[in-house]
């Protein structure tokens, strides 16, 4: 017993003086004399958050290769409060609360539960000291990358200490693109100069860039100037950024139209299928695309460390477990139903209420998350006015994709065939040996699997619940309508024509009047050509 | 393991309902019936059925300490399906049929509308547990979330003081809350001397998804060179999508910063919270505020829903509260009697799960305190700054033309919830709006 005792008390004082020797060896190799780190860090238990910055301004200013570390760490909410002691620790959370570790040597100190530790609260001012900071530092890096992010966080908010950074980097600086934002970052500052050539230089040169805070430094630069030679410059600089940025925002309407039209098509193509070529009003079409993103869910939910590709995989499931579905409801309630569209749309209405009401008993009324995988995150920017968002850019493309592969299908194929000879005249096809009701009962698979894509796809930009569907259905059936029952084209052009029409609409009439006055459009429409945009000639559509 | 828990929840509610059935039959002598009117289905299910299970928890464990003056708490759960006028004919059925001595429910100001009538009609007792627009007091109503001077103002305040923000977006879902709030907003801001044209004021529809144009027009309108904040209103489901593109377009909140009044950890357990760091919203409660109370009742509710990933959150701590003080005015009145409880709850004081006490006041309003938090990466907020004491409710805004000298006060002898203080005057159901 008293051995135990006395082997766990040498190991106390084994550990203590480890981390004293730790300790001062961290402090040895650190040059900079003055509080130490510790006590730095212990400042920031302060709930003032004046007294934070004072602190993280303190930390910045050591030469200490643990202070971008801890910079980081800050930012990343791994500093930590030791809720007995008081002390700022470094906290690593792990399934049995918080593994607290020395800041300076990163030994081990103790495990803590999940609330016997809390991070260090900082917020929105905070961060932008600290990434200030950091920047700083990046200026510096090997990494042009870096070096580009640093400069561009500095543009508008640097002070004097980082203008000289930034000076001094200008100077050695060989890549284009961070000589260019360093470039405008100088020139805003050069603004406030005293010497007026300077002044005007540094407008000519601003008037070539986008960035906003440029723009700004112009106006205030128009408002405070007494020389009318440099105001004109000015004003001349900001009326060719505006016209410029008038330009880009046009761009980026369009690119909102196409990404809306892209979505109004992976919706309605389906039903295009469904609804224009077999003529079934579908009303569970919804309910489909729904299954479709519960896939996608489930797929992620089996597939937990494989985010960035398990969409590729929820594809052809989605498309399997939609068809499936698809193809059930055709067996067993639309077969019996064909001719008697009024039945048809009832029979389909209540699928669609059975299919989310097993949705609410088997994932919950909640909202699922679908994880978006790095790669759709983010934006391609061109330039600080215009960038176009990653997962937009990608349903756009994939949109068109699936479109060229149902119109492939459709033309090229056996099964193709096979479903326009029975649309057009079923009794002849079947004279001709054709099963009709197997082709039926696989184009209605065809239409529902394409739905269950569409659904992956949504699922990336909406609410993935049982509510889904609901919010597509109209959508869908208004641009097959609009389009033409029948014609694959026509769902294309109405889709697209449909989408950029809204956004040409919503920063004038607002999100909420500008779909109403799409929608009393397309009554307006359909009163005068009821077939659509581009209408089905032919005897099939006399019937 | 989704589905196997599905399961037993589903075999649990049949048996509940079948005992429900029984004791109704029973021993209805002997209990006091407890009406919980909340959407299990529809778009508001997301929220609201989050609020049922906070009821049942709530009953649960007041039967285990031996119910309310000997008696034993009967649930009675109706599905108004997110549909408002159902909500009136639920609450009919409730009172009339089914003899509940109280109800909690509603979530979306609409439905609290719907059920105005028909609760003073038959002189029911609704507890409302949702942060709401005001301009409202009702006899039969208690108010236990936050009213706009106990969030909306408070928040304002918070971005002109604290951030120096100069330029306002007002952004809401298109119904009566957000409208309200921004009105009252508006006119805040206007009194604060923020032009015209520093304030642009944005309705999109229930469950938009389609943000793009939207966010692109605040990205321009912050670009002016003005600190610029953006105020949201948005509710219910369509807060992910509008965050989802707020990443995407790489908005930050250093650069514009979004404080929302309908976001909380629920909305947010819905998304990857790593973009969004540092966005804002104000509220009465956190779950990551740190004392006992707060942390026995984040036990308490794991334990309930055998799930320790559910999140608590601000209207659930109103629900706690209006429970808590619902069942001590019971005891203090020794009678389920609708005028004799709501006499007792003026005054009445139960703890919060702040680490206060919330004050029932005579006009039916709380006294809170407010919180502001920042996201943070694990979807959770961190309090940035609170007030130093709690705020009491202000039924009426005395930011509005309309409403600035009506008062609401429904203790003796005054007995109004639109008391005109200027002509000295009860305007009765002629200020209803």
């Amino acid at each position: 017993m008293g051995h135990a005792i006395g082997r766990f008390l040498t190991t106390l004082l084994l550990a203590a003086l480890c981390n004293t020797v730790l300790a001062d060896l961290a402090t040895d190799t650190g040059p900079a004399p003055g509080p130490g780190l510790h006590d730095i860090l212990n400042q920031l238990a302060s709930r003032s958050f004046d007294d934070k910055e004072a602190a993280i301004r303190q930390l910045a200013e050591q030469d200490h290769p643990r202070v971008v570390p801890l910079l980081n760490a800050l930012m990343n909410r791994d500093l930590v409060q030791h809720r007995d002691s008081g002390a700022i620790l470094l906290g690593r959370k792990n399934s049995d609360g918080w593994l607290l570790l020395d800041p300076v040597s990163e030994a081990e100190q103790q495990q803590v539960g999940s609330r016997d530790a809390r991070p260090v609260v900082i917020n929105n001012r905070l961060r932008t000291v600290i990434n200030n900071q950091l920047a700083l530092r990046d200026l510096a890096s090997p990494d042009s990358e870096q070096r580009y992010q640093a400069a561009g966080q500095l543009i508008g908010n640097a002070d004097p200490e980082m203008l000289s950074a930034l000076t001094a980097r200008r100077a050695k600086e060989t890549v284009a693109r961070v000589q260019d934002r360093i470039d405008v970052a100088l020139n805003i500052a050069t603004l406030d100069n005293d010497d007026l050539a300077a002044r005007l230089n540094a407008i000519d040169a601003l008037a070539d860039s986008l960035h906003p805070a440029a723009k700004n430094a112009l106006r205030d630069r128009v408002a405070a100037s007494d020389n009318p030679a440099e105001m004109r410059a000015a004003e001349k600089a900001l009326a060719r950024i505006e016209a410029r940025i008038e330009r880009y925002q046009t761009a980026d309407t369009l690119f909102f139209g196409l990404s809306l039209g892209s979505v109004l098509l992976l919706a309605a193509i389906g039903l295009a299928i469904t609804f224009g070529v077999m003529g079934v009003i579908n009303m569970a079409h919804g309910e489909l695309i729904m299954i479709g993103a519960y896939t996608t869910y489930v797929i992620q939910q089996l597939l937990p460390n494989s985010h960035e590709w398990s969409l590729l995989i929820a594809i052809p499931a989605a498309f399997m477990v939609s068809a499936l579905v698809g193809i059930l409801i055709e067996r067993f309630v639309i077969r019996f139903l064909y001719g008697r569209p009024l039945e048809t749309l009832l029979a389909t209405f209540g699928v669609s209420l059975i299919l989310q009401q097993a949705v609410r008993v088997i994932f919950s009324p909640l909202n699922r998350t679908v994880v978006t995988p790095e790669w759709m995150s983010g934006a391609l920017e061109i330039n600080p006015v215009f960038s176009l968002t990653y997962n937009r850019l990608y349903i756009i493309f994939f949109a068109l994709a699936v479109f060229l592969a149902l119109l492939t299908l459709l033309k090229k194929t056996r099964l193709g065939l096979q479903v326009r000879a029975v649309s057009q005249n079923r009794t002849t096809a079947r004279a001709m040996g054709i099963r009709s009701e197997r082709v039926n009962a696989l184009t209605f698979g065809l239409g529902s699997g394409i739905a269950g894509i569409a659904g992956v796809a949504l699922a990336q930009l909406t609410n993935v619940g049982p509510n889904l569907g609901q919010s597509y259905i109209i959508d869908s059936f208004m641009v097959v309508v609009f389009g033409g029952v029948g014609n694959l084209w026509g769902t294309l052009t109405a889709a697209f024509s449909l989408g950029i029409a809204n956004k040409l609409l919503e920063p004038m009439a607002g999100a909420v009047l500008a779909k109403i006055i799409v929608l009393i459009f397309i009554i307006l429409f359909i009163q005068r050509k009821p077939r659509g945009l581009f209408p089905q000639r032919g005897r099939a559509a006399e019937e | 393991m989704q589905f196997s828990n599905t399961l037993k929840r589903l075999t649990a509610g049949i048996m509940l309902s079948g005992s429900l059935i029984y004791s109704g039959a029973a021993m209805a002598a002997d209990t006091i019936k407890v009406g919980v009117l909340h959407s299990l289905s529809g778009t508001m299910a997301i929220s609201e059925s989050t609020l049922k299970d906070t009821v049942l928890m709530m009953i649960e464990e007041q039967n285990k300490k031996g119910g309310v003056m000997g008696k034993q708490l009967e649930p009675v759960v109706v599905d108004p399906a997110s549909n408002w006028p159902l909500f009136a004919e639920k609450t009919r059925e409730l009172i009339s049929q089914q003899g509940v001595d109280v109800i909690f429910g509603c979530w979306t100001s609409v439905s609290r509308k719907s059920v105005l009538p028909v609760v003073e009609e038959l002189n029911g007792l609704l507890f409302y547990p949702v942060q709401y627009e005001g301009e409202e007091s009702s006899k039969n109503v208690f108010y236990t979330g936050a009213a706009p001077n106990q969030q909306a103002i408070p928040a304002v305040n918070y971005l002109i003081n604290e951030l120096g923000v100069e330029r306002f977006v007002l952004a809401g879902t298109d119904y009566v809350y957000p409208r309200t709030t921004n009105k009252i907003l508006e006119a805040y801001l206007k009194s604060k001397g923020v032009a015209d044209k520093d304030i642009m004021i944005n309705y999109t529809p229930f469950g938009h998804s389609d943000w793009q144009s939207i966010v692109s027009d605040i990205k321009a309108f912050g670009n002016q060179g003005k600190k610029t904040a953006v105020v949201s209103t948005i509710n219910g489901d369509a807060n992910v999508p509008f965050y989802k593109e707020l990443g995407n377009q790489g908005v930050s909140a250093q650069d514009i910063p979004v404080v929302a009044f309908s976001v909380g950890e629920e909305e947010l357990s819905g998304i990857d919270t790593g973009p969004l760091v540092g966005h804002l919203a104000a509220w009465n409660y956190f779950q990551s505020v740190y004392n006992d109370a707060n942390d026995a009742f984040i036990a308490q509710w794991h334990d309930f829903t055998q799930d320790d990933k559910r999140v608590t959150n601000d209207p659930m701590e109103a629900t706690y509260i209006g429970f808590n003080m619902w069942v001590k005015a019971v005891e203090k009145a020794q009678s389920t009697d609708t005028d004799k409880v709501a006499e007792a709850m003026i005054g009445m004081e139960t703890p919060n799960l702040t680490g206060g006490m919330a004050v029932m006041n005579e006009n039916h309003h709380l006294s809170k305190p407010v919180l502001i938090g920042e996201i943070q990466d694990d979807g959770q907020f961190a309090v940035v700054w609170e007030t130093d004491g709690l705020v009491k409710g202000d039924a009426w805004s005395d930011y509005l033309p309309g409403s600035k000298d009506l008062i609401s006060d429904w203790s003796a002898p005054t007995k109004c919830g639109n008391y005109n203080t200027k002509t000295q005057q009860c305007l009765g159901s002629k200020a209803m709006q």
